[in-house]
């Protein structure tokens, strides 16, 4: 039996391959593209790097990252340290290391909420037309008339200072950006032929919608979400370095190289790589989003 | 459209988005928080007080008619008292704005005279190694956290290497000059101290490169990827079909059309260099509304924060509108359309 | 063989681009003769290399395309052996110019039609900026412009097509080039305006005394304006002649083909087609690209690339149909 259900989908799987042969040929290509792109590896061997770490923490640290040990104060880096320690005798690598959970955390929350609820408004908005398209993009325009960092700032200081309400924060100022994404996307797609063959059959909105328009910007959210990670990053630590974000002892990145500031002329270390850390992350998500965006661009491709 | 139309047009929808932020400023200083007040006096003020404090400041009036007065003070450049500096915030702000918009011209200029030639280095010599080395240079520079490499870079060219000044709009030992426009590079000039005038322009470079490298990236980036668009058009074609050597190609022809939308990424800078501002200028003890801002929030001096956003978000708006306008007026097939 | 002397003479052009997919041979061996003031038709389907043709004897083939092989000669010298700066300077838009498909977008929407006339007249020609100014606002006129003072100071985006078509056509003409090389110049222009151009283009080589190549998938534009026809296939030239010659006693059989597919008007029953496809240039058929889709097709044509023979004076054929003619003669 269970060699029959097999048969049955293999057939069903060379059938679905030759239906959409154009769309797994124009994939690979992609694919191809990506792996010609020397830098767009790099930054899937950083991500992926970015990834590991966070997920093999416990396993890679010796020392809790919250543990305090006043005696060791500000020690520079050693052997036993190689990142030092910072100025409540905490273990910088260790904190370094858990502080990419938080950003991949935050990181992938704010996305989750910014982006569904970006792209739904933004399909609606476009598909719907009219008034409601007018309200929708005056206020996605009100949004984006803030510098991102300073409106997260402001909202962040209105919410106190915890993990969640920098995460709120953030996804309250991304929003936007989807949403205009995803309507310019319903906009075009609106216009293609399928759209009023489907309609022509009777197909109710929400049908219309959501299984047909959506899925059809949905590469481009991605490669947009890709691309902004690197972008949420910088914010949450911006805001942890001005004294939002994660609440101590948290060890949030921005928060760490905050928390150096006062020591960075003689105890540099304590500022210095959190930062290093920090930077290379978000040039991984860069080096990736960029080189996905080349391969994606129709113009790039032959 | 013509292009007055399109200005008339734009400026409307400016004036709505203002309006816009305007509610969404009250809002967040309004509604979300759970008690303004307490956040402002701290949690051990006395109940009595709170209650005195929210009737003068009618928070106990129903919402509409706290928002129409705080539009109405608005309107009047009253934007509220500080806690902290205890005078009115429209003072602070306006004491503090020159030296940001100083700082961020400074940066934007560095931004702009070193990005556009990389750019169009980096098209011109596509795929080769120039070109790859100007494509990982911007791409650190947009993964670079500005007040991270702020610290650093002030470690090792000042502490370090002592090449460049502490931090400071100038040194401590000299004064400042009579205030005309408020920038402090114009009234030194205007008052003859030319010595104070290449002070504070040494205690510029550090700050002005930190918060410009970014941008300088950005720019790079939408300078290069616009030129590759432009260079593949037809009309670049049958220019060379004429005759024209690849030089006059580039600079005459390509570089115009690239120029304009690289005209949009530097307003948006323009923002993002408000931001950075904010990051920065508490650590190079820049006397600007980004430290004014960062203060006023350690202090809870939320009045402050909420109208210092105000001012940045008026700030950016009128950049974005400038942009837009100088968009259209370069695209003839915008001006003439 | 025909003894004139030619203005322009092709030989075995071989131009390549390198793809991902795989080289592209999109010129295989090419030979193309253009005379002295004579208007010469390059008919084909699109695809089969025409523009191509175009872009290698201006040498404006960009990555990944490159020219790999065969001479050019113009004047009496290798045009694939000139420097670029030789090029720039003595060839393009002096002796030889382009006109390109879609007017508007071949023009610089940046700049007004002026002073891109007067760039092209500035480059080849010691002129200052004011005599660059009048000569373009002749020379428009004498594209049958009308108020050309007026035009001169326009933007492209300004002009309808037909315009900004005789706009380029100025432009090119403006240094008294002896080769005009119009890549479809009228395929985006309504039909009355496309006659126009045409005759316009007649009108103006005979004054210039220049050369044109005309390169077209509209065989009916052929037959009104050419003198000469070379027809293309798969980046092969397959047959060459005058239109007389193609038109009434064409002997290839893609040309046979190709005269049958036009529609006529008294036509009843299905439209004709030729049978197959066209080939992929990546991995193209063996010998005769035509081989695969010809009905007359013999075991010699999927081995060997048919040379040119010629059947009448001026008029040859590339296909082994001919082999025994040309032996008889």
């Amino acid at each position: 039996m269970v060699v029959g259900k097999g048969k049955s989908f293999l057939k069903w799987l060379s059938r679905w391959k030759t239906e959409h042969e154009a769309m797994l040929d124009d994939f690979k290509y992609s694919l191809h593209l990506l792996r010609r792109s020397p830098l767009s590896m790099v930054g899937l061997i950083l991500i992926s790097a970015f990834v590991l770490i966070a997920i093999l923490a416990p396993l890679l640290t010796k020392y809790d990252p919250i543990e305090q040990d006043l005696p060791s104060r500000l020690q520079p880096p050693c052997w036993d340290n190689p990142f030092g320690r910072d100025q409540l005798g905490r273990d910088i690598l260790s904190r370094v290391i858990y502080g990419s959970r938080i950003s991949l955390r935050i990181g992938i929350t704010v996305i989750a909420i910014s982006a569904t609820t970006g792209t739904v408004l933004g399909v609606v908005a476009g598909y719907l037309g009219g008034i409601i398209e007018e309200i929708v993009m005056r206020i996605t325009d009100m949004f984006l008339a803030f510098p991102s960092l300073i409106l997260a700032m402001a909202i962040s200081a209105a919410l106190g200072r915890s993990l969640e309400n920098t995460v709120i924060a953030i996804g309250i100022v991304s929003w936007p950006r989807y949403a205009r994404l995803a309507r310019g996307l319903t906009l075009s797609v609106k216009e293609e032929q399928f759209v009023e063959a489907v309609r022509s059959l009777g197909a109710s909105r929400k049908r219309i919608i959501f299984s047909h328009i959506l899925p059809q910007c949905l590469p481009t959210i991605i490669i947009q979400a890709t691309l902004s990670m690197g972008g949420i990053i910088l914010t949450a630590a911006g805001l942890g370095f001005i004294g939002f974000g994660a609440e101590p002892p948290l060890p949030e990145w921005g928060v760490m190289i905050s928390d150096g500031r006062n020591f960075i002329m003689r105890e540099w270390w304590v500022s210095t790589f959190p930062g290093i850390a920090m930077l290379f992350n978000v040039l991984g998500f860069n080096l990736l989003g960029d080189g996905l965006r080349d391969v994606l661009d129709p113009r790039l491709r032959r | 459209m013509n292009f007055r139309a399109f200005v008339l047009r734009r400026l409307m929808l400016m004036l709505i988005v203002l309006f816009g932020v305007v509610t969404i400023t009250f809002v967040i200083s309004h509604i979300i928080p759970a008690d303004p007040i307490g956040a402002i006096l701290g949690p051990r003020a006395p109940d009595e007080l709170i209650e005195k404090l929210r009737h003068e400041w009618g928070l106990d009036r129903p919402l509409h008619e706290q928002f129409i007065n705080y539009v109405w003070n608005l309107l009047h450049g009253d934007l509220g008292k500080s806690i902290r500096t205890n005078r009115p915030i429209i003072r602070d702000l306006m004491e503090r704005f020159p030296d940001t918009i100083e700082l961020s011209t400074a940066s934007m200029i560095i931004a702009v005279c070193f990005g556009i030639p990389l750019g169009i280095v980096s098209a011109c010599r596509k795929d080769k190694i120039p070109d790859h080395v100007s494509r990982v240079f911007s791409l650190f520079g947009i993964s670079l956290p500005v007040f991270w490499s702020g610290l650093i870079l002030l470690m090792i060219f000042y502490y370090r290497l002592n090449w460049l000044p502490s931090p400071g709009p100038y040194s401590t030992y000299l004064r400042p000059p009579p205030v005309v426009t408020g920038f402090i590079s114009i009234d030194s000039l205007v008052a003859g101290d030319v010595g104070l005038f290449i002070d504070h322009l040494r205690h510029m470079i550090l700050p002005a490169f930190v918060l410009g490298f970014s941008s300088m990236a950005s720019i790079a980036r939408m300078t290069r990827s616009s030129m590759l668009e432009v260079l593949r058009q037809d009309y670049i074609k049958a220019a060379r079909s004429k005759g024209l050597k690849e030089r006059a190609v580039v600079f005459n022809h390509a570089l115009r059309n690239a120029m304009i939308p690289t005209v949009t990424i530097i307003g948006l800078n323009y923002g993002s260099l408000l931001e950075g501002a904010v990051l920065t200028e508490t650590i190079f003890a820049w006397p600007g509304i980004g430290s004014y801002i960062t203060g006023a929030i350690l202090y809870l001096d939320f009045q402050a924060v909420m109208s210092t956003t105000l001012l940045i978000a008026f700030t950016y708006s009128l950049c974005n509108l400038i942009v837009d306008i100088l968009y259209a007026f370069l695209d003839p097939r915008i001006k003439y359309g | 063989m025909s003894k004139e002397k030619s203005l322009l003479d092709i030989r075995n052009l071989k131009t390549y681009f390198y793809t991902y997919k795989g080289v592209v041979k999109a010129l295989e061996g090419l030979n193309l003769r253009i005379g002295a003031n004579e208007l010469l038709g390059l008919v084909g389907e699109t695809g089969c290399g025409k523009t191509v043709t175009g872009l290698s004897i201006l040498r404006l083939i960009d990555s990944p395309g490159k020219i790999i092989g065969g001479e050019i000669v113009f004047g009496g010298e290798d045009l694939l052996k000139l420097s670029e700066n030789e090029m720039s300077e003595r060839i393009r838009g002096k002796m030889i110019s382009m006109i390109f498909q879609e007017p508007r977008s071949s023009l610089n929407p940046t700049y007004t039609v002026g002073s891109q006339i007067s760039e092209a007249i500035r480059l080849h020609q010691r002129v200052n900026k004011r005599e660059a100014f009048e000569r373009s606002i002749s020379i428009l006129r004498q594209t049958g412009m009308p108020d050309p003072e007026r035009i001169v100071k326009e933007y492209p985006h300004e002009l309808s097509g037909g315009m900004a078509q005789r706009a380029m056509i100025a432009m090119a003409l403006s240094c008294d080039p002896e080769l005009l090389i119009a890549d479809e110049p009228t395929s985006s222009l309504d039909v009355t305006i496309e006659a126009q151009i045409l005759e316009l283009i007649k009108d103006l080589i005979s004054k210039f005394r220049a050369s044109v190549l005309l390169i077209t998938h509209d065989l009916g534009i052929v037959a009104e304006t050419c003198d000469k026809v070379a027809v293309m296939y798969a980046g092969n030239g397959i047959e060459y002649g005058d239109v007389r010659d193609i038109f009434k006693r064409h002997k290839h059989p893609y040309t046979e083909g190709l005269l049958k597919s036009v529609p006529k008007l008294k036509m009843r029953g299905e439209l004709y087609t030729i049978e197959g496809t066209v080939p992929n240039l990546i991995t193209p058929p063996t010998g005769c690209r035509f081989h695969p889709r010809c009905p007359e097709a013999r075991k010699k044509c999927s081995e060997l690339k048919p040379p040119d023979f010629e059947v009448e004076p001026g008029h040859s054929v590339s296909c082994f149909l001919y082999l025994d003619q040309e032996k008889r003669e």
